[in-house]
């Protein structure tokens, strides 16, 4: 059965691998950043924990409940951070949000390599779907800001 | 999990009918919108409940206005002015034979239902509650009935308590009966749920909150425009709805209050129009409905829905409904067919929609697969977040149908359905 290319684009087999068997998807116990994404619109809710030590992300992990693209970016969030200072993480955050987005990468995430996270670009094609490749992305800025807050896509 | 064979087993017609009793193919003609294509695709629009599309003689209604009768409304004594307020209150004449109104001063226009129901609580509500009085809503209400009362009873110290429904989305007539008392001022309630699509049953719920003394306020847009009423008949108080759900513009809608209860309403918002003398000691308010109009009234507004009540009335109501009916009984049909699909509700009269789940996949990725094959669905939580929880869902996926819909739109839409199935197993 065939979809269209720019549905292939978006459910390409690296994001509904994460979608299916998400990374990272437990509590944190010693977390000591924590936010949390909501898109009222479709009750999406994600949950990040971060385990941050001398500017360096060492763990992170996500729980909740979301549609497969907002389940994969927060899996593939989870595995982009881990092991990253907290610069290079917001670089990374700048640069993701730039290319769902659509727009050129700013200053803030030029010289980022986004790799694999590179799949959310289908997303663009989908102006209604920014929202669920951005919002675990939100929470992390959330996090790295120190805010334990809830953080809303509108 | 319940099982949607049992609603269509009480559903068959013995006349199976395979086209409306109208000519689909010319009303079809009527919506210039229905010849877009999306994504490559024609368009199968089937988010009704949320809004409807908008024939050529309400566009041209709109337009007409602008180009050769706009004026302000019941204020100069120019040509202009004259054949404004005269469509203007002709609209209102058309609206009230619609509903069944006893006169056209129980019409108020609103911007839609949310206003209406607004003013009522702002108004009545205000003038009527005090601590400790009760206010009747049900489990499945829109938010648009939930708050409005919500926010009244906490400004006025009274108390909102909600009927609950049962397995098949019904709302048992014990349940409330059961939550009336001499507290309650109001009972407020779906005439058909825009989650599960059960039709209430309005004249019984009439009888029991009126045997408590309280009124009665029926929340009408996902019924107005897809079955015969009469709000006299009904035994309502108060009946609300909104024109875009009705094949008119948007930002128009109307409230229909029995003329006692309206004439003895403060007014709710205030400005121009809406007085008999002013004076800066104190100001003497018009009578219905002007009292409840104030400021320039949408008048292209309030002639598209002329034009949508003539353009329903003449295709008929009874007509459209056993059309819908067939529409929503193929849906059932061919979603008992879709492995795993989770149906909300089973009521025994249901109205023209359907809410679903598919197991395992998300119902914003089912709507994106959907639309990338030209059908249009609302996913969600429906405006009703309460019911959600009592469904144990967040989101679901909506059908809904309207008298422009033909059974290959439904057919393309259970194909979709195994679409999303395929991309996501």
């Amino acid at each position: 059965m065939s979809v269209s290319d720019d549905l292939r684009e978006l459910y390409q087999d690296l994001i509904l691998d994460h979608t299916r068997k998400p990374r990272n998807f437990h509590d944190l116990p010693r977390a000591n950043r924590r936010a949390e994404g909501h898109n009222p619109l479709c009750g999406d809710r994600i949950s990040l924990a971060f385990d941050v030590a001398d500017g360096t992300i060492r763990e992170a992990a996500f729980e909740g409940a979301g549609c497969a693209i907002s389940v994969a970016s927060a899996s593939m969030l989870t595995e982009a951070v881990t092991g990253k200072s907290v610069d290079e993480a917001r670089r990374l955050l700048s640069a993701f949000l730039a290319q769902t987005a659509g727009r050129a990468v700013d200053p803030e995430g030029s010289n980022v390599d986004l790799g694999k996270l590179k799949a959310f670009a289908g997303v663009r094609e989908f102006p209604m779907r920014v929202k669920c490749a951005t919002l675990a992305w939100r929470a992390l800025e959330a996090a790295l800001d120190g805010e334990e807050i809830a953080v809303r896509t509108e | 999990m319940i099982s949607a064979n049992a609603v269509i087993e009480s559903r068959v017609d013995p006349e199976r009918i395979d086209a409306p009793a109208y000519d689909l193919d010319a009303v079809r003609a009527e919506f210039p919108i229905l010849r877009e294509t999306v994504r490559g695709r024609p368009l199968a629009y089937l988010d009704n409940a949320a809004t409807t599309q908008k024939p050529e003689r309400v566009i041209a209604a709109v337009t007409e206005c602008y180009r050769h009768g706009y004026a302000n409304v019941a204020r100069g004594v120019h040509a202009l002015a004259e054949r404004a307020t005269l469509a203007y209150e002709g609209a209102r004449e058309k609206v009230a034979r619609f509903l069944g109104a006893e006169v056209p001063e129980e019409i108020v226009f609103v911007r839609g239902t949310t206003e209406a129901i607004n003013l009522v609580a702002g108004s009545w509500g205000r003038a009527n509650l005090k601590s400790g009085d009760e206010i009747l809503i049900t489990e499945l209400e829109h938010h648009a009935n939930i708050l409005p009362w919500q926010r009244l009873c906490e400004e006025v110290g009274a108390h909102l308590v909600v009927a609950p429904i049962d397995g098949r989305g019904e709302v048992p007539l014990e349940g409330i009966a059961a939550r009336l008392s001499s507290r309650t001022r109001l009972a407020a309630v779906a005439h058909v749920s825009n989650v599960l699509g059960t039709v209430l049953p309005i004249r019984e719920i009439a009888t029991l909150v009126h045997g408590a003394g309280a009124l009665l306020l029926v929340d009408g847009p996902q019924a107005a425009p897809h079955m015969a009423l009469d709000v006299r008949d009904l035994g309502c108080d108060f009946y609300v709805f909104s024109g875009h759900k009705a094949y008119g513009p948007s930002g128009i809608g109307a409230l229909w209050a029995r003329r006692e209860i309206l004439a003895a309403m403060p007014p709710w918002q205030t400005g121009g129009g809406m007085v008999h003398r002013v004076t800066f000691k104190g100001t003497e308010y018009a009578e219905p409905p002007a009292r409840f109009e104030p400021g320039t009234p949408n008048l292209e507004g309030v002639l598209g829905l002329a034009a949508a009540i003539d353009f329903v009335e003449a295709l008929g109501r009874p007509r459209i409904a056993a059309w819908e009916r067939k529409l929503t009984e193929r849906a059932l049909d061919r979603l008992a067919d879709v492995p795993g699909l989770r149906l909300h509700g089973a009521p025994k009269e249901r109205a023209a929609l359907v809410s679903f789940e598919l197991p395992g996949i998300h119902p914003h990725d089912v709507a994106t697969i959907l639309d990338g094959e030209g059908i249009a669905v609302r996913v969600g939580h429906l405006c009703a977040q309460p019911l959600m929880e009592r469904l144990g869902s967040t989101a679901v996926i909506r059908a809904s149908f309207a008298l422009y819909n033909t059974l290959s739109e439904v057919d393309a839409l259970a194909d979709g359905l195994a679409k999303a199935r395929e991309v996501f197993r």
